[in-house]
């Protein structure tokens, strides 16, 4: 299968690889997918008191475009408030990356993991 | 820096040997008379040639070389095999045997014969890959016409313990056959000393050209089958149409080079393969081998790397040339099924690779690849949630997943 | 040697050498096959396109040959009527068992009258198979006409093209059939390969199961030397087919009027410019090809199939000659290589035998 050059650029330099101190009440996790389909996402979001995501990072189990689709969504929400994140749509993503179609699921998962993340975060927070 | 890929996919196809191709170009263009023209020098001289490669085929087998029958490949001789026996038996037997990790041609020309009222039953395999021999007794009938039951697995490179297997068949009075594409070459055969009935080879799967196999039908106690091509009535009637003189000398040549070369190959290899994996399981935990550790071909091993995805482990590792799975099903997002097969968890499959060794392998190939391999598995564990809860101690299982 | 044998397999050609030892040169490279695996499955999905474009087909599929080709349009259908000519190839005469036979006039052309009465007494549609141009004969068989008719009465048609590409132009949108023969080594590609072109929305069952290639019409690995051989060599024949057809047709001349007492069966038909298929009066063929082979020139009986028995030419038998005509027919068929010279020597060699044989029933 042919890769674009965006989705080789992000999966041989991911950004924001890492974990977030789940325990930590300004940290929103979302863990979406499943082993047995051949991707798992785990998204991390660090929010301000003023609603802004300050820090993402991101894991990974699964082909280069759920890598790359994860790795970019880190990028994109970081800075944004939690309204405009939960904005993002998987097509963006797809389109951004040039997934072709047997892949867009990889884009569906990652708008998946960023919901999933401002879920918990506001669980953490029932009145924000 | 620019590196030389590696080719770690024998069993997926082999590359033809430059001996091989050698003696086959005479007979594309000077020599490149029609065999069953019986009126002039051209037809006989392409005639004596194929009589030769028919022996050639006939000795790695230890068959009589009226035995052979040339085809297009190891898929047409499997078809030709199984539907051709059941339809020519069909009035006296209708129950066919065979295995669930077969190749997909053997399983769809069994689902094909289902389909038209033939009665089949997939045996299923032990988690080393290999059938039980009591589930082949117990599933005989006196209704059973034929069991194909594969000499080597294309994904996994088990051996079946094919003697025992054609000893139950020729005990029960049941033709044997079987797909011997990733065997021959590469473990002895011997059709009499195995009792086996019909025999399907490829040629590029040793080293010879693409476009032709052979399958082997037994003579004494006689193999009936019917035809899937007829026509001009060649090859004794089982397989029409002109064989190409260069492709039956590729495939006999191929033979007669992995004859003589086999016990030195099969030493070095099995040598290369013992490497390979001494250098991945020195450095890396949670690694899974599939299919019987001793029970298999040298030339294989088939790898689940806990917690890496196959796909996302062979885009980091693109100079080497391998598959996740077999190469027919490695373009859907399905895990294998042989692996299944042997109860590897689902999301075990997803994790593993095929790693084919060869004629042409080198040990400077074989570390550069277990180098590579093991770089980016750890890259790629450092990147997965899946092996940082495992690292926890969380059991992956307990969780509730969303499957999608 | 000189070999007059064409029908029978043609010897490769050097841009079909050229293009199979390019990509041997890359599967035989075991250091690169990845990213050469890559570039094979381009190489063989343009060798498809340019077959496609070549004979403004719609689908293609590769099969091991034409027998193979043939096999797979007669039986891909299904259970339907089935009707064939009586001078197919052996490969559509033998698929099914009892085929409906159509019969031919005495110059070897489909009788349309008998055609259509046969088509109109099934009670539902089949498949007409009907060659283009006869493997023994050389004769071109009506099949526009065939074709119009059929599909008047739904039916559907195929048509063994294999001596047809290269001897006349061979469009499988203008002809409307909906499927179509075509075999590599009868235009100079490699034996091993041929393949079945036909209308997109046909979805034939497959004889051959498994990986589920080619459409899912015929599994099996490709073989990429087989089909860019196959390609190069059909581009060629079909770019070269008017100034060829004009060349063999001044050679075909030659020898009718060189050898008056020569029958030229099929004489009368439309014939293609590679093949005559030629009786020595008196002089049976067997004798003739022992007498040709003593002179070093490579000619045959017939179709080259019947694993060494000699049997009488169904063809001719089906176009009513005698069984003494048919004993004394030979085929010579001509192509890329064939030099005037060639012709020359056979001319002089047909003579010879032919005197020689009067002067020892005169003695």
């Amino acid at each position: 299968m042919a890769y674009s050059q965006k989705v080789i650029d992000h999966y041989e330099n991911p950004r924001n690889v890492g974990s977030l101190d789940a325990q930590d009440a300004a940290v929103g996790t979302g863990l979406v997918g499943a082993p047995a389909c051949g991707d798992v996402m785990k998204l991390q979001i660090k929010v301000s008191d003023q609603g802004i995501i300050e820090d993402a990072k991101f894991k990974t189990f699964g082909c280069g475009s759920a890598i790359a689709s994860s790795s970019l969504v880190t990028e994109w929400i970081k800075g944004k408030s939690l309204e405009e994140a939960g904005e993002i749509k998987n097509t963006t993503i797809a389109q951004h990356l040039s997934l072709p179609p047997v892949k867009i699921h990889c884009s569906m998962l990652a708008e998946d993991a960023i919901r999933a993340a401002i879920r918990d975060y506001k669980a953490k927070h029932p009145s924000a | 820096m620019v590196k030389r890929p590696i080719y770690l996919d024998y069993q997926s196809t082999t590359p033809c040997d430059p001996r091989v191709l050698k003696m086959m170009l005479p007979y594309f263009t000077e020599e490149f008379g029609n065999p069953h023209s019986r009126s002039h020098a051209y037809g006989w001289k392409a005639e004596e040639a194929v009589d030769h490669a028919r022996e050639q085929v006939a000795a790695i087998l230890c068959a009589d070389p009226r035995e052979v029958i040339f085809t297009s490949g190891a898929t047409e001789a499997n078809n030709l095999a199984i539907k051709g026996v059941a339809h020519f038996y069909k009035e006296q037997k209708n129950h066919i045997i065979t295995c669930s990790t077969e190749h997909k041609c053997v399983l769809d020309s069994c689902r094909h014969l289902q389909q038209e009222g033939f009665k089949v039953t997939y045996l299923p395999v032990k988690s080393n890959g290999i059938i039980d021999l009591d589930d082949l007794r117990k599933a005989i009938t006196d209704q059973t016409v034929l069991v194909s039951i594969m000499a080597v697995n294309n994904e996994i490179g088990v051996i079946q313990p094919l003697a025992e297997i054609g000893k139950i068949c020729r005990d029960a009075g049941v033709f044997f056959h079987t797909d011997a594409a990733q065997a021959v070459g590469k473990i002895p055969l011997d059709v009499n000393a195995m009792n086996i009935d019909l025999l399907s080879l490829s040629g590029h799967k040793l080293y010879g050209p693409k476009g032709v196999g052979a399958l082997y039908v037994r003579r004494k106690p006689r193999v009936r089958l019917q035809a899937l091509i007829n026509g001009g009535g060649q090859e004794r009637g089982m397989r029409s149409g002109t064989l190409s003189t260069p492709l039956c000398v590729g495939l006999g040549e191929a033979c007669a080079l992995a004859q003589t070369e086999m016990s030195a190959e099969s030493i070095r290899l099995k040598a290369l393969n013992a490497r390979f994996y001494k250098a991945i399981q020195d450095s890396l935990e949670e690694v899974y081998l599939n299919g019987d550790a001793e029970q298999r071909i040298p030339g294989n091993l088939n790898i689940s790397f806990a917690h890496v995805e196959g796909e996302g482990l062979m885009m980091g590792i693109k100079e080497l040339a391998l598959s996740s799975g077999s190469a027919c099903t490695s373009a859907s997002l399905e895990p294998s099924y042989v692996l299944r097969a042997l109860g590897v968890e689902v999301e075990m499959a997803h994790t593993s690779l095929r790693i084919g060794f060869g004629r042409f392998t080198t040990e400077e190939d074989v570390d550069t690849a277990a180098q590579m391999i093991i770089k980016e598995v750890n890259r790629l564990r450092d990147m997965s949630p899946l092996w940082e809860m495992s690292r926890q101690g969380i059991d992956i299982k307990s969780i509730q997943w969303a499957e999608h | 040697m000189i070999y007059l044998d064409y029908n029978a397999s043609v010897p490769l050609r050097p841009c079909a050498k050229k293009a199979m030892l390019e990509v041997y040169d890359l599967e035989g490279n075991p250091s690169s096959p990845h990213f050469a695996g890559r570039k094979i499955r381009a190489l063989i999905d343009e060798a498809r396109k340019s077959l496609v474009k070549g004979v403004h087909g719609q689908r293609l599929v590769f099969t091991s040959g034409g027998t193979e080709a043939n096999a797979l349009a007669l039986s891909g259908l299904g259970e339907i009527p089935l009707v064939i000519s009586s001078i197919e190839h052996e490969s559509v005469l033998k698929v099914h068992e009892n085929p409906c036979i159509a019969p031919v006039t005495a110059e070897g052309v489909i009788d349309l009258e008998r055609l259509e009465e046969l088509l109109s007494s099934f009670e539902s549609p089949g498949l007409l198979s009907l060659m283009l141009v006869n493997n023994e004969t050389g004769v071109i068989q009506p099949l526009p006409e065939a074709v119009i008719m059929a599909r008047k009465l739904g039916w559907k048609v195929h048509t063994d093209a294999s001596q047809a590409l290269g001897h006349i132009p061979l469009f499988f949108e203008e002809l409307g059939v909906d499927m179509m023969t075509l075999s590599s080594h009868k235009c100079g590609g490699p034996t091993g390969i041929g393949a079945l072109v036909l209308k997109e929305d046909l979805h034939l069952h497959p004889l051959i199961r498994g990986g589920g290639q080619e459409f899912g019409m015929r599994s099996g690995t490709l073989a990429a030397p087989l089909i860019v051989g196959f390609a190069a060599a059909a581009l060629e024949a079909l770019s070269e087919r008017e100034e060829q057809i004009k060349r063999l047709r001044g050679l075909q001349k030659k020898v009718e009027e060189a050898l008056p007492m020569a029958q030229v069966h099929g004489k009368e038909s439309p014939r293609a410019a590679h093949v005559l298929c030629l009786g020595m009066p008196g002089v049976s063929s067997e004798l003739q090809l022992m007498s040709f082979d003593l002179k070093s020139i490579a000619i045959s009986m017939g179709a080259a199939c019947s694993s060494g028995k000699t049997k009488e030419s169904h063809v001719l038998r089906a176009m009513g000659l005698s069984s003494e005509t048919v004993k004394c027919a030979i085929r010579m068929s001509m192509g890329w290589k064939t030099s005037e010279k060639d012709i020359d020597n056979f001319i002089k060699a047909w003579n010879e035998i032919f005197l020689s044989q009067k002067m020892k029933e005169a003695s």
